[in-house]
């Protein structure tokens, strides 16, 4: 089962400089909620920001992490 | 199933899309969403008193299967206005609050005829909505 320090450290090990806040939304270990600021994000749309962080979970995403919620900034 | 079947569904997709200016996929109905993330969504568009085509994804998994290869986009719901891919409930949430999708919507409204056509979207089943 996921748990949000794992997807943290996942967050900022795939986008280099990224900083993430993850929270176990509902405490079932299925349900997440992430913000996450990077420069990597900088001149890139919400949709496209919002790419980089669901690719480093790929098919876990509907799967064992049912939702992650995200917010994502550029500094 | 074979290609040619999920080939058609992907292609029900596609026109569902190009077809209705604002089209929700989501899990559950307008009047029943299945998740709270689809029923926040559609509570922002009828706020909005957005027109808009919904999907539901439930019945038949191949439907979330082929939307997410084609969209890349891996969460439903998803909102599409015209033709492309605004988000799923977080942009949607965030993008309401700061007021740019009042703006996108209006934009597009006034470019959409009073009576939008009902896709036809044969496996599809497409609900069009007042909101």
């Amino acid at each position: 089962m996921p748990d949000a320090a794992t997807l943290k450290a996942r967050i900022e090990a795939a986008i280099p400089g990224a900083r993430a806040e993850v929270d176990d939304w509902t405490g079932g270990g299925d349900h997440f909620r992430a913000t996450v600021v990077a420069d990597a994000f900088a001149g890139l749309s919400r949709i496209q920001q919002h790419r980089l962080v669901y690719e480093i979970f790929g098919d876990e995403i509907g799967g064992p992490i049912h939702a992650l919620s995200l917010t994502t900034l550029a500094p | 199933m074979t290609d040619q079947h999920e080939n058609s569904i992907r292609q029900a997709i596609a026109e569902a899309i190009s077809e209705n200016e604002v089209i929700l996929f989501m899990k559950g109905s307008p009047e029943a969403p299945a998740c709270g993330f689809s029923a926040r969504t559609v509570g922002i568009l009828q706020s909005l008193d957005t027109r808009f085509a919904a999907v539901d994804v439930l019945p038949d998994p191949r439907i979330r299967q082929e939307l997410s290869a084609l969209s890349n986009w891996p969460t439903i719901p998803q909102l599409f206005v015209g033709g492309e891919l605004v988000g799923g409930c977080d942009i949607v949430t965030e993008m309401y609050e700061t007021g740019e999708l009042a703006e996108l919507l209006g934009a597009e409204q006034q470019q959409t005829p009073a009576e939008p056509e009902v896709a036809d979207a044969g496996v599809l089943q497409i609900e069009n909505r007042l909101g």
